[in-house]
């Protein structure tokens, strides 16, 4: 992020490198099978296929070759398609504190609904937990230095061990937070908060070696107040509120240091996701979409993205100005009291200062407005693209999870081929190896669709989450920002009103 | 602005306190301006179309009165810069507040031009400006020659005479103070034109906002979409606001602050020649003592004379002034007192108004939809 007297557009966050990481633990990234490399043939049933060899090329677009490359053995992926039963999606060094879970390897878990499940079980219980983010301090110094945010949780809530707990942490914990959930829980289909925007090397390098300015405050600010949204949307999913991970970050007081966060960043993260939505889109091989309600949805959230990145962009030219009024009000002010000063007649000369006093306090009142107009409106727009991302990396794992189905639907299909030819031929081990694998293929077909299904049903779920939390943000935000403009204008008027007086009595 | 003053039979056959500019029509690139003025005798209006140009025939025809005694101590009610319908950016920095609202402050400060001229005891006296206020027909067009007037912003050369040391304590005094508020004023106005420009585009940002907003609207029976429609749409209406807020706001700016320093600067400006006029005068008076001093007995004779033709003049100007200074100065702190006070209650009027607009939109937000988390 540049200077935050002119936020940049957002692009820019996306696409910002540090350090050369550049890695998302991607849960698929062990697979053998590159998902875009089929030539273009038109598929329109699930039985046709591509030539066998094919499905093993080397995809030079495999958009996990880097992932591939710097998996950190800290949260390995687990392959859905290979592993036997249901694929654990917990990392497996988490000890999971948490009883109740998709993550116990429990067919039943896996193919119902795990939300209904956990919401029913758990009972009772309703929502109620507040998160703050504060007391940004400065630890060490120099280029090692960093800042350390004080985590505050209040909540009623029995999945908690106390009612109120603080910690401290740093802002590659949150990242690595997300990592961790995104990894397990992405490819079912959860809608998983993005973190806070990409470190700014200027920003940080400023706080860094302590140059304390106004930009760099700015920076701090809107960096804790982001981190603070972030945890509390994270909350806001009935499940990862119950996470292990979650509640570790949220309460222990020594947080392991995620190794891989060194080569973590968000902007990585979401150039993977970013990535993954246009290799969708240069998918040769069409999904044959039956659902007519993810087609619209797809489409609906294509919009909205383009919709909001407009808004946000009104919004940012808006509080542009606004700093601009704030600068040009004081300096009006300044010339004002200059009048006042240098002016001969008393009564006039008082109203001259007065007038420089309440052209002042005006100048405050644009700078609280723009400050509205930035925290409220233009973070709550900049999450909501970032999280619209988030929503279509989810559709784009579904595409993912009916691209493995089919392809282990076309393996079958040419394994069967091959058993049929072995059996005129007397290889009796290969035909008993080719028997073996058509039952692990089966298998596995079977646990492609119950993904395909499963995940679908989870984001229709999911979708309809955020469709309600949407309503409900924008909401808050706009009874906010109304709140702040009454309240700008009754101040106004309270400065007008002593100030008239003063104007009169001129004579 | 400055008082009728009555010496026997008034000079002008229309009262001049309320002169009215009331309209200003485009004709290509030119402005025509529709003058008002109401017969003394109460029987009906007069009412004239003028341009720039008659404008400045006025001027110069009041510049002229070379007959007038003391005439150059007279400040002349200053001019507002030419209008024009493309100005460059050159001639809208100089038209400053005035360039903006459609010349409608244009039109006010050329009211007050004409109101200040016209109820000018020694100005109102010019047949010019009868002839300006009631002939149907424009009156004459005379290139603008260069004038003795206004020698500020032509005599460049001459400028270093500015300095000259007074003989007079009032106008040493006076003329310090003016060049003081001269500069302060003109920055003022200029400070406060940048106020109004930002809250210009401020009011075309929340009208591109609100516009936007409407695109968020989603079709469809779904009532998540419609909830988070609704709420589209209302803040869509709450933006539309605060762009007319920030309109009229600026607007009042404009019409009561903005020409009361407008005025204020190009009134100092015009003490600031007068002033000069007079240095001018004085260093004559020096010269024209010293040549006579030192003349040869041929021509003392002649050199006694002018030095006391010119004294003479010096005085009158000296006279003029003084009287002058002291009804500028009264004046002033009258017209900044009612802009100061008019700009006080429109922007109170502006917030009451405001304040009440977002109440009503808060509350039909809080009404909407579910109960916030």
């Amino acid at each position: 992020m540049a200077d935050a007297a002119n936020p940049p557009p957002l692009q820019t966050d996306f696409q910002e490198l540090e350090d050369g990481e550049d890695l998302f633990p991607e849960p698929s990234a062990t697979q053998e099978s590159g998902p875009a490399s089929l030539p273009a043939q038109d598929i329109s049933t699930n039985s046709n296929g591509p030539k066998q060899d094919s499905l093993f090329d080397d995809d030079p677009d495999d958009l996990f070759a880097e992932a591939t490359e710097e998996v950190s053995l800290d949260s390995p992926e687990r392959d859905v398609l290979l592993s036997d039963g249901p694929s654990p999606a917990i990392t497996p060094i988490t000890p999971p504190t948490c009883v109740i879970g998709p993550h116990i390897g429990h067919d039943d878990l896996f193919t119902h609904s795990s939300f209904d499940e956990i919401e029913e079980e758990e009972g009772g219980d309703s929502f109620d937990i507040h998160i703050s983010v504060s007391d940004p301090e400065k630890v060490g110094d120099g280029m090692n230095a960093f800042m350390a945010y004080k985590v505050t949780t209040k909540t009623s809530m029995s999945v908690f061990k106390r009612n109120e707990f603080s910690v401290k942490r740093r802002f590659s914990d949150f990242l690595g937070l997300h990592s961790k959930l995104a990894s397990k829980y992405l490819h079912i289909g959860y809608i998983i908060v993005p973190p806070a925007p990409e470190k700014s090397i200027v920003g940080m390098t400023k706080v860094k070696v302590g140059k304390e300015d106004q930009s760099s405050n700015e920076f701090v600010e809107k960096r804790r107040s982001a981190l603070e949204r972030y945890l509390m949307r994270t909350v806001k999913h009935p499940v990862l509120l119950k996470d292990p991970d979650v509640l570790q970050f949220l309460e222990s007081s020594d947080l392991p240091r995620a190794v891989s966060t060194q080569a973590l960043s968000s902007a990585g993260l979401l150039r993977m996701v970013n990535k993954a939505a246009d290799a969708v889109n240069k998918m040769t091989i069409k999904m044959n979409e039956s659902d007519a309600w993810f087609e619209e949805k797809q489409q609906h959230f294509e919009n909205l993205d383009v919709q909001l990145r407009k808004l946000h962009g009104s919004v940012e030219a808006l509080v542009c100005h606004r700093k601009e009024l704030s600068v040009n009000t004081a300096q009006f002010a300044k010339s004002a009291a200059m009048l006042g000063n240098s002016e001969d007649h008393t009564a006039l000369s008082r109203a001259l200062s007065q007038l420089a006093e309440v052209e002042e306090k005006i100048d405050q009142l644009h700078q609280d407005q723009a400050n509205a107009d930035f925290y409220l409106f233009s973070e709550l727009l900049g999450d909501y693209v970032r999280l619209i991302t988030a929503v279509k990396g989810v559709f784009d794992h579904r595409m993912k999870t009916w691209q493995k189905w089919q392809d282990a639907q076309m393996l079958l299909q040419k394994k069967r081929e091959a058993e049929a030819k072995l059996q005129f031929t007397n290889k009796p081990d290969k035909l008993q190896q080719a028997k073996e694998e058509i039952k692990e293929l089966e298998m596995k077909v079977q646990q492609g669709e119950r993904d395909f299904e499963q995940v679908s049903k989870t984001i229709r779920k999911e979708v309809s989450r955020f469709e309600k939390e949407r309503v409900k943000d924008f909401k808050t935000i706009i009874i906010k920002y109304l709140e702040s403009l009454v309240q700008t204008q009754q101040q106004l008027i309270k400065y007008w009103e002593a100030f008239l007086p003063e104007a009169k009595a001129i004579s | 602005m400055m008082e009728e003053v009555k010496e026997g039979a008034s000079a002008l056959s229309v009262h001049g306190h309320n002169v009215k500019v009331t309209e200003a029509l485009k004709d290509g690139d030119a402005l025509t301006f529709l003058i008002v003025s109401e017969k003394l005798s109460g029987t009906g209006e007069y009412h004239v179309h003028r341009t720039y140009e008659d404008l400045e025939w006025l001027q110069h025809n009041l510049f002229s009165q070379e007959d007038v005694p003391g005439i150059q101590g007279v400040i002349f009610p200053p001019l507002p810069a030419r209008p024009q319908v493309n100005p460059p950016a050159k001639a809208v920095k100089q038209l400053g507040v005035l360039a903006l609202g459609e010349w409608q402050p244009y039109c006010r400060a050329l009211e007050t031009f004409l109101q200040q001229v016209a109820s000018h005891g020694t100005l109102c006296k010019n047949k010019a400006v009868e002839t300006f206020l009631t002939d149907a027909d424009p009156p004459g067009k005379q290139r603008a020659r260069r004038n003795l007037f206004n020698r500020l912003s032509q005599a460049v050369e001459e400028l270093r005479k500015e300095g000259h040391k007074d003989v007079d304590e009032f106008f040493h005094a006076e003329r310090g103070r003016n060049a003081v508020a001269t500069g302060g004023a003109k920055n003022a106005a200029e400070r406060f034109l940048d106020v109004v420009l930002t809250q210009q585009k401020i009011a075309v940002a929340c009208g591109h906002f609100s516009a936007a907003l409407h695109l968020c609207v989603e079709p469809g029976e779904d009532p998540d979409k419609q909830a988070f429609s609704k709420l589209c749409v209302k803040l869509s209406e709450v933006f539309e606001s605060m762009k007319k807020n920030m309109m009229n706001v600026a607007e009042n700016n404009v019409n009561t602050l903005g020409l009361g320093l407008d005025l204020e600067s190009r009134y100092q400006e015009a003490e600031r020649e007068m002033l000069f006029r007079r240095t001018c005068k004085m260093v004559e008076v020096e010269n024209a003592r010293r040549n006579a001093e030192r003349a040869k007995p041929v021509k003392k004779a002649a050199m006694e004379e002018v030095k006391r033709a010119t004294e003479d003049e010096f005085g009158h100007i000296s006279k003029v002034a003084k009287d002058e200074v002291a009804r500028f100065q009264g004046s002033r702190v009258q017209m900044l007192q009612r802009a100061l006070v008019r700009w006080c209650e429109q922007q109170l009027l502006t917030a009451r108004q405001s304040a009440e607009q977002l109440s009503q939109h808060l509350q039909a937000v809080r009404a909407l939809g579910p109960r916030p988390a």
